[in-house]
Order: structure tokens, then sequence, then C-alpha cells
């Protein structure tokens, strides 16, 4: 193994909802700095994906190792299962997630949101907690907006103040579910240019989206996936501007 | 001025016992609730299964039947046992049903029923992404449950609460029949021997109405401290 463990790999991930199979076997190692991008068309299996890896959802096969500590699975009557939920409680806290629909938690003000899982999963003093809140909020562009109810803010404020409350975890690796499929068009310029400064610094992150032209400009790897198999996959460059699959290609061709 | 013929003390110890009984009810009556209502969301089969034959069951048979059937029943069930230890073992031991604690048990029996549908209908109004989120950072089942799920499942549940509160209140009453000194047992007294039933019960009717009253200034405060961060969304 490498000197430092790479942040997170994921082998072989298959995944059944009943009788149909959603991933066929898929595959993925991001190494710190990486930007990965998941795209390809609703049904394609890739928010299934992301959700498999922080185990929101539960793999049938494969292997997922986080900061090179394998995630030790059993078999139940339900299925298979992680065998020690301890491990996946402190897995996650490493992985962040920010979702399509922001989540943040509604009777909790930003700053209390912010500082809710650094307090009370990662054991960290509150104070610090509501100092390094402060500096996020800030960074997001969200200083003022600190005491503030989710359903007071717009999508846009409250996805960026979503990515403020997962950069408080300290993560190896952000996972963004189609954060901006729920924003108004307008708001989506905000939120990807925080998630540009992001990539810019050098997070590690593993983004499904629609946005192209972010896929284009920060991603190190873009994974096209087509009803749950990596149809392509390689740097922006080579999979966006001359794609060899012809799927790829309609996929990408301008909609009139 | 009304003439209460001096019951006006035990009146008041008759209001103070049926507010006692009626709190302690609902303490149990609100644990029992949260435990069905999560038996009841369980995928574990034999403790869904055990969560509905308690619900069915017991909003199935009248408060007054079930009352009298645990007091007596109750009775009769600790008597054999004490009896079997006494031929068994000569341990001779004589234990009576308290009518304050039998009250508790049963009310709170009665109305853990009722709380559970409630806090089963609050529990699937929370919305699935803010449970998920909490999971997604690391949080534990029982952090969940304690720091996004409860705190947003009581907006929802605190109507239903409310209610039951309030008829959990006026069951109260039925002790008196299992001989249980409450406000309205003393009142009938004093009715009988004063022959002056309407003076008592208005009383009793008044004071009922105090604590309803009271309780509902009560739950609008809670329901206005579980609606914060809500009052924009809906």
């Amino acid at each position: 193994m490498a000197e430092s463990p790479i942040p997170l790999e994921v082998r072989n991930i298959t995944k059944r909802f009943g009788d149909t199979e959603v991933l066929k076997g898929l595959s993925l190692e991001a190494r710190k700095g990486d930007v990965i991008t998941l795209i390809g068309a609703s049904g394609s299996g890739k928010s299934t994906f992301l959700r498999c890896m922080n185990l929101l959802e539960q793999p049938n096969e494969g292997e997922l190792i986080v900061h090179g500590e394998p995630i030790i699975f059993k078999q139940t009557r339900h299925g298979r299962e992680p065998a020690d939920w301890k491990q996946v409680v402190r897995i996650r806290a490493k992985l962040s997630m920010v979702f399509q629909s922001f989540n943040l938690w509604a009777h909790m003000t930003l700053l209390e949101n912010v500082i809710e899982a650094p307090v009370h999963v990662l054991g960290k003093p509150k104070k610090a907690a509501i100092e390094h809140a402060r500096a996020l909020l800030e960074r997001v562009g969200l200083a003022a907006h600190a005491d503030y109810y989710p359903a007071q803010m717009s999508g846009g404020q409250q996805q960026r103040g979503a990515i403020a409350r997962a950069l408080a975890m300290d993560p190896e690796v952000m996972l963004f579910d189609e954060p901006t499929s729920a924003l108004d068009p307008e708001l989506v310029g905000d939120v990807l240019k925080v998630m540009r400064d992001l990539a810019e610094e050098g997070r590690t992150m593993i983004v499904v989206t629609h946005e192209m032209a972010f896929a284009r400009d920060v991603s190190t790897q873009v994974i096209y996936l087509h009803q749950g198999h990596v149809e392509e996959a390689g740097p922006p460059d080579q999979v966006l501007d001359n794609p060899r699959s012809e799927r790829l290609k309609q996929f990408l061709a301008p909609k009139h | 001025m009304i003439d209460l013929h001096g019951y006006g003390p035990r009146l008041l110890e008759g209001a103070l016992v049926t507010v006692e009984l009626a709190l302690l009810s609902l303490v149990l009556a609100i644990l029992l609730g949260l435990v069905t209502a999560s038996a009841k969301m369980s995928r574990n089969w034999l403790a869904h299964r055990i969560g509905t034959l308690y619900t069915t069951t017991i909003r199935g048979v009248p408060d007054l039947v079930l009352m009298m059937l645990m007091f007596f029943g109750g009775q009769i069930g600790i008597n054999q046992i004490t009896d079997w230890l006494y031929t068994q073992f000569a341990i001779d031991i004589f234990i009576n049903v308290n009518e304050f604690a039998a009250g508790v048990i049963t009310i709170g029996l009665i109305f853990g029923a009722y709380m559970g549908e409630t806090f089963r209908g609050a529990f699937l109004a929370v919305d699935s992404g803010q449970i998920e989120a909490g999971r997604a950072y690391g949080m534990n089942h029982w952090l969940v449950f304690r720091r996004i799920r409860f705190p947003q499942m009581m907006r929802h549940a605190i109507p239903g609460l409310s209610n039951n509160w309030m008829v959990l209140l006026k069951t109260t009453a039925l002790v008196s029949v299992i001989g249980l000194s409450d406000m309205v047992r003393i009142a009938t007294e004093a009715s009988k021997a004063t022959r002056e039933p309407f003076t008592f019960m208005i009383i009793v009717a008044a004071i009922y109405l105090l604590i309803a009253s009271v309780s509902e200034w009560g739950f609008a405060r809670l329901q206005k401290r579980y609606n914060v961060g809500f009052t924009e969304a809906d």
C-alpha cells in the first residue's frame, strides 16, 4: 500500500433492487485531489452508485475501502449488510454527502446545522465547532445567514449551507449527489462556483451531475454510466470532447 | 357564596389526586406510545405483531371494562401468586392492589395505545431526507432519533397528543369506580350527603375545565417551540 492511503476505493460493486440489477460491477479509485464526475441518463445508476459509497444503499457485492480501511460485510436474512455498524458510522463521518434536495435539518438554524455532526459525531468542543462553522459560512458567502432556518433561505443558499455542513466534517472525500438539479437556473452558478473553488484547493470529490461545463472544467476523471455499467471513462477532454461510444455521443449531443 | 358544607378542602385534595393521576398516566402513556410506535414500525416481525396486538386490543375494549379487569383481575392474579408462594414455600405475604397505582397503570396502558398511533403517524410524517442526512453524517440510530427524528416528529404529534391528553384527563373520572378518592368520587359523596349534586358537580366541571384550559395553553407553547424553522415552509 502507498505511504498515504487512498481516500476511497470501490471495487466491483453490484446492486440489485429485487430482480433488477442496477449496478453491474462498478469500480472507482479516488486519489487525493481527484474530482471524479459521474454522468449518465437518469436510471443509469449514478446516484445509486454514489449512495453505495457511504452505505446509504447496501451493495450486494463488491468491496469498499475508505482511507485504507476495508468495510467488513456479513450475510444476514435481509441480504449482505455491514458487519460492524460502528465502522460504518466512523467511515460515513469521513465521507460527507451533499444531497440533491439539500436536506439541511429543518428544525435547526444554519449554524446549528453546520456544527451538529462535528459536535455530536466527532465530539468536537462546541466553541471550536462554532468558530470553524462561521469561517466556513463566510467562505460559502452565508456569514449573514448563520441564524436563519433552512426554510428562510433560497435553494441556492441552502445548498451552499449544506456544502459548509459537509466541509465542517473535514472529510476525506466529498460526495455530491446532483447538487444543482433541484435549483432554479439562476441559482446554479453560485453553487457551482463554491464547488469549483473546492476542486481548486485540492479536495477529493465525487460528483454526480448533469452540468457538463462543470465536468469538463474541473474533473480529473469523467465516468459515463449506462444501465449500471461503465460505458466510457477517462479524462474529460477525452470522454467529453472525443467520445468513442455511440451512446455517449448521443448523450452529449445538444438537445433541442 | 356557594356553601360547600365543609367539603372544600377534601374536594381540593381530590382535585390534586386527579391531576397527579393524570400526569403520571400521561408519562406512562407517552413512554408506552413511543415504544409501541417503534415496535409497529420495526421490521422485526414479532415486535410488529405485539405492537399491533396491543393497540388493537386496547382500543377495542371500553376503558371502564379494562379498568375493572385490571383492578379486580389484577388483585385475583396477585392473590393466586401469593397463595402459591405460601403453599409452596410457606412465604406469607399479602399484597393489596393500590388503587392509585392501578389507576395509573390502567390509564397509562389505555392511552399508550392511542399515543402509539399518534407517534407512529408523526414519525412517518418526518421527511426521510432529514433522517438520511443524519445517517450520512455518521449518526447512529440513537443520535438520529434524539437529534432529528424526535424533535421533528413532535411537531406532527402535538395536535394528537393534546387531544389524547384531554380525553385522558376526563378518563381519570373512571377511577372513582375502583374506589380512588379523586375529585369525582369526593363530589359524589358530598352530593349524596348534602343532597346538592348540582353544587358539587358544577365545581368539578369547572375544575376540569380549568385544567383543560391551562393544558391547552401549554400545548400551544409546545407547538410553537417544535414549529421553529417550519413556519415559513408550510
